[in-house]
This record gives structure tokens, C-alpha cells and sequence, in this order.
């Protein structure tokens, strides 16, 4: 499969996102000895500082992808670039975001954010870098909260922030809105935009939200059932800010939903 | 075993209570005055009542009373102006109010009526006796045990902490260490006591290897489950985030394993005493289980129950001093779990 280019709809001025190549990639577990394909061939590109959004039924094999990406797993076969280089060992410039925000209960937020620079050994010197990426995230005040005493939507935001402190250059985001109520979920979509715009990396989202994938994203990627294929893939030529009334959205919709095999849910 | 509550928290989630209806009302504090009442009358037993067993101290003990009396009317006509300590006085009324009577119960059945014979029963005034004329030998024995505990308890713990989470980390190591424990470990500590005697050089050194064997053993098997419980993604965004082995063992598993180090830890303690009591009456010739084989070799059972006293006191400071830390070291629980 062909990427497109990112043609005319806006993409972020400061191009620091990374250029993802997938090929062939297939993956199986090991279930009770037999093997369980996920994934099937799955070929695509990324251009640096796109935002794509994988969609697809749940336990199609969209999170396992991710995963691979980040270097947590290895797939069976095919290939995983990043800038053309092969993606080896987990690495800070490409971060996973889980659905669960996954604090560690006995850091504060804080501490949770610096965990990345701590890890990398240069928090001595980048302790204003974890006050600058909670302000990016809206939570500074909370520095010495422990995650217990926050909400939901709070937690996801030191999740992110806990990210974005690390400057990625491919941000892996897993369901992250996926667990929040509706009306928190729909002002941190926008916050994600708006991030995703000022941080300027490469993004790729997996959701099973048709709405949420074609709110925020250039570009989704529809997976089938397991063993996952792309079944399509659709770009999303608007603008932002985009705006949840839009025609444009209905119609691409409709769209992605046929794909789904839901169309006569329309 | 999660539910390890101390009193403490009991007492303080009350006194808060207590300290606002106080406030609120500043009402005369009854049940201190019935406690008040109460300490002067078993003063006034101790005092006046012929003695039919006499012994030294009945004075000192009267004294004794009448000053709880006198600090019970203190809080009670002041207030809340002493603070911590009125609040906690106020708390503990009706504990005031019943050891009154339970002291003069039992000064009356010993050295009153003379209904307890003995000497295998000892009056109030006996046991007082006994902090009053033996305390320096008392001191000595509560000295060497702490200290035989702490050598013990410490070794016991580290190579506990070390083993547990070698063996949650390592596969290799598990492999080879889990039959081991499995079948050393269950084994009282002190059955080890003969053998351990004749191997070491000295008892002293035999009762630390005791005792650190009877902590190791929980120490390691719950360190070793909480490093095994420990949430699989806390590694992963670890590892995305670019931590190193030494930084998912150090900054992650540790941490998150450790509320189950301490339940570990308190079980330790627990099997501990019993091993250094053991010790002492077998083997170590000093501390307060040899003080209380050396007072029942004399008869001698006013020191005994004078012995076990404070032994309960120093065995409960040392559960009370564990609880403090851990309270420190797991304050982000706070609001977590109950405690």
C-alpha cells in the first residue's frame, strides 16, 4: 500500500516527527501451544509529523502494532523502520501512551513525569523541562499530587506529559482517551490536536472510535478482523481546528463505518 | 495480611471525634471524674486496708494512684490546654476508669484477702518492688535482647529483602532457590536451636543466626510475590521511557513490591521475638528470657510478671516503631488503601 502524501492539508510547522516504514509485517502468539496470527502483512507508510489513526475491531491486532513499534515486541517477520533505520530495543524518542495512564502510585506527579529524563540519567539538568511539559498538559499546581488524588482525565494528562517530556519523535498513542467519560474525553481531543501541532512529531493513534479517529487525525488507517489487514485507508482532507458539525465528517464517516462492514448501522 | 491496622490510626481517627464534641459542648468530662474517683479509692484500699501478706512499696503504690487521680482532675479542669495529652487522656477515660478497678481487684485477692496464694502470686505492690529494687538488671536484660534482636532482625531482613527480590527477578536464581525455601523454610527457626549452639563459636552468635533465619523466611517469600505482583505495564513504560535493568529493578519493582515487603517485615518481627526468647532461655546468658528462666529457677515470680511486662512493652514499641516507618516510607498509600 501506497502512502499518500501529506499533501495540502496543514501539517505542523516544525517537522521533528520521524518517517515510519512498515512492511509486511505479520505477528502471532503463542496461545495454549497453538499459534494466534494477529497481524497479516500489514505494509504502510508514515511521513514525518503525520497523524494517523488505526482503526479497527477491538483485538484485531492495532495495539499489538503499536507495541512493535515501540520495540516492546518483535514481530515474527516483515520490517519496522524508523527513518529508514530498523527499529530495535524500546527507546525515549518513540513513547507508547497507554489506555490505563499506568502512574506510579508512589511518585508524585512530578516524579512521574521526570521518570523518562530520570531513566536517561539527565534529570539534574532537565528539571525545568517536567515544569514546562506540565504546563503544556494543563496540570502545573499539581506537582506534588500523587496519582491516587486525581481524576481520570487529570491522570491521562501526566501520562501525556510524561511523554511529551521526552521531545518523541513518534508518539505511539494507545486508546489513550479510551477510558475517560465523554465530556472529558471530547476538550482532550482537542488537547491532543493541539499538542500533536505544537510538538510536531509523527503520531499514530489506535482507536476503535470512528468519530475520535476522524476528529484528530490526517490520515486513518481501517484494520479488519483478526488476523489484521489494512482494509482501507482514507485520508481526512480538513483543516484544523476542525469542527464536530462538519458535513465533511459525516460523509468520511459513512465511510469508514462501510469499511467496518457497519454500514447499515448509517 | 493487607489489613495490617495499627492502633494508632484507630486512636487518632477517634480523638479527632472526641477533641470536636469536646470542643463543641466543653461539657463536664464525667467518666474522668468517675475514673478520678475511682484511682483515690484503690489508693485509699492500698493505703488503709491491713495487709495480711505485707510488703515494702504499699505506700508508693498508694502514691502512684493518687497521682493518676490528680492528672485525671488536671485534664478534666483544664480542658483541652494540655493538648496532645488531654486529648489522649480524654480517649482512654474508660481505660482509666476500669484499671482502677482491676488494680484494686487484684491488691485486694493478693495481698488484702490473700485469696491468690503465694508466691506464685505476686500483689501490685509486688511487681512494683521489683522496677524499684531490680531495675538495673531489668534495664541490662532489655538492653541485650534489643540488641540480640537487632543484630538478628537486621541480618535476617537484608538477606530476606536480597533474596526475595533475586529470586522475583531472576528465573536461574528461582529455579534454584524456590525448593530450598520450600523446604528449609516452612521449618520453625527453632529447631535449628541444637545444631546452631554446637556449630557457632558462641551462643550469642548461634541466637543472631537464629533470629535472622526466622526473618529471613517471610521477609523473602513476600518480597518475592510483590516483585512477582508487580503490574507488567509499569516495566513497559519503563522500558519505552529508557530505562535501563538497573532502573526497572531499583526504581521500579522495588517500589512497587515494597507495601508487600512490609507485611513481610511484620511477620518477621513476629516470628523473631519468639526465637529470641527461646534463645535466651536456652542458650544466651543474659536478656529478658533469661531473666525470666533465672526468676522462676529462684521462685522468684513477682520479677516474672514484672519480666513480661516489659516485655510486652518492648515487643509492642518495636511493632509500633515498624509501623511508624513503614507509614513514612508508604505515605503515598495514604488514601489508597485503608489502614
Amino acid at each position: 500500500m501506497v502512502a499518500l502524501a501529506p499533501s495540502d492539508f496543514r501539517t505542523p510547522p516544525n517537522l521533528t516527527g520521524v518517517q515510519v516504514n512498515i512492511g509486511a509485517v505479520s505477528h502471532q502468539f503463542e496461545l495454549e501451544g497453538a499459534p494466534l496470527p494477529v497481524l497479516d502483512r500489514v505494509s504502510f507508510a508514515v511521513e514525518p509529523g503525520q497523524f494517523v489513526a488505526l482503526l479497527g475491531p477491538s483485538g484485531c491486532g492495532k495495539s499489538t502494532l503499536l507495541r512493535l513499534l515501540a520495540g516492546l515486541d518483535h514481530p515474527t517477520s516483515g520490517s519496522l523502520r524508523v527513518d529508514g533505520e530498523e527499529i530495535g530495543d524500546p527507546d525515549p524518542s518513540r513513547i507508547l501512551v497507554f489506555q490505563d495512564p499506568t502512574l506510579f502510585p508512589w511518585r508524585t506527579v512530578w516524579d512521574n513525569v521526570a521518570l523518562g529524563l530520570e531513566a536517561q540519567g539527565i534529570i539534574r539538568t532537565g528539571g525545568d523541562r517536567v515544569d514546562a511539559a506540565l504546563r503544556l498538559v494543563g496540570l502545573d499546581g499539581f506537582e506534588k499530587a500523587y496519582p491516587h488524588q486525581l481524576s481520570g482525565g487529570m491522570a491521562q494528562r501526566v501520562a501525556l506529559a510524561r511523554a511529551l517530556v521526552n521531545d518523541p519523535r513518534l508518539l505511539l498513542l494507545d486508546e489513550p482517551l479510551g477510558k475517560l467519560d465523554s465530556l472529558t474525553r471530547l476538550t482532550m481531543q482537542a488537547e491532543l490536536v493541539a499538542l500533536w501541532q505544537k510538538a510536531g512529531m509523527t503520531a499514530i493513534l489506535v482507536t476503535h472510535d470512528v468519530e475520535e479517529a476522524l476528529f484528530l487525525t490526517q490520515r486513518v488507517l481501517v484494520f479488519g478482523p483478526r488476523p489484521a489487514q489494512i482494509v482501507a485507508d482514507i485520508p481526512v482532507d480538513l483543516p484544523y481546528p476542525r469542527h464536530r458539525g462538519d458535513p465533511r465528517l459525516g460523509e468520511l464517516r459513512r465511510v469508514a463505518l462501510q469499511h467496518l462492514g457497519l454500514a447499515a448501522t448509517w | 495480611m493487607t489489613a495490617i491496622e495499627s492502633n494508632d490510626t484507630a486512636f487518632s481517627a477517634a480523638r479527632a471525634t472526641s477533641a470536636q464534641s469536646g470542643r463543641r459542648s466543653a461539657r463536664f468530662w464525667r467518666t474522668g471524674a468517675v475514673a478520678a474517683a475511682l484511682w483515690l479509692g484503690s489508693a485509699a484500699v492500698i493505703e488503709f486496708w491491713p495487709e495480711i501478706i505485707p510488703a515494702p512499696y504499699g505506700r508508693e503504690l498508694a502514691i502512684l494512684s493518687v497521682l493518676i487521680a490528680a492528672l485525671l482532675v488536671l485534664v478534666l479542669t483544664t480542658g483541652f490546654i494540655l493538648g496532645k495529652t488531654a486529648i489522649w487522656v480524654r480517649y482512654y477515660g474508660p481505660w482509666f476508669a476500669v484499671a482502677a478497678v482491676g488494680l484494686g481487684i487484684w491488691e485486694m485477692l493478693t495481698a488484702k484477702l490473700a485469696v491468690l496464694p503465694v508466691p506464685f502470686f505476686s500483689s501490685p505492690q509486688g511487681i512494683l518492688e521489683v522496677y524499684i529494687d531490680d531495675w538495673a538488671r531489668l534495664g541490662e536484660s532489655v538492653l541485650h535482647s534489643v540488641l540480640l534482636l537487632a543484630k538478628g532482625y537486621f541480618f535476617g531482613a537484608v538477606v530476606g529483602f536480597t533474596t526475595g527480590v533475586t529470586i522475583g527477578w531472576s528465573r536461574a536464581a528461582g529455579y534454584w532457590v524456590h525448593p530450598i525455601l520450600r523446604l528449609i523454610g516452612p521449618l520453625p527457626a527453632t529447631a535449628w536451636l541444637p545444631l546452631s549452639f554446637f556449630i557457632f563459636p558462641s551462643s550469642g552468635s548461634a541466637s543472631v543466626f537464629l533470629i535472622a533465619l526466622a526473618t529471613a523466611f517471610p521477609v523473602t517469600i513476600l518480597t518475592w510475590s510483590g516483585i512477582a505482583s508487580v503490574n507488567r505495564d509499569y516495566y513497559d513504560i519503563a522500558r519505552t521511557l529508557g530505562a535501563s535493568r538497573w532502573f526497572l529493578i531499583f526504581k521500579v519493582a522495588i517500589p512497587a513490591a515494597l507495601p508487600h515487603v512490609f507485611v513481610g517485615l511484620f511477620m518477621g518481627l513476629g516470628t523473631s521475638f519468639a526465637v529470641l526468647v527461646v534463645a535466651e532461655m536456652l542458650g544466651v546468658k543474659a536478656g529478658l528470657g533469661w531473666y525470666l528462666q533465672w526468676a522462676q529457677g529462684w521462685a522468684a515470680y513477682a520479677n516474672m510478671y514484672a519480666a513480661l511486662i516489659v516485655m510486652a512493652l518492648m515487643c509492642s514499641s518495636l511493632i509500633t516503631i515498624l509501623f511508624r516507618i513503614r507509614d513514612r516510607v508508604l505515605s503515598w498509600q495514604k488514601g489508597l488503601v485503608r489502614w
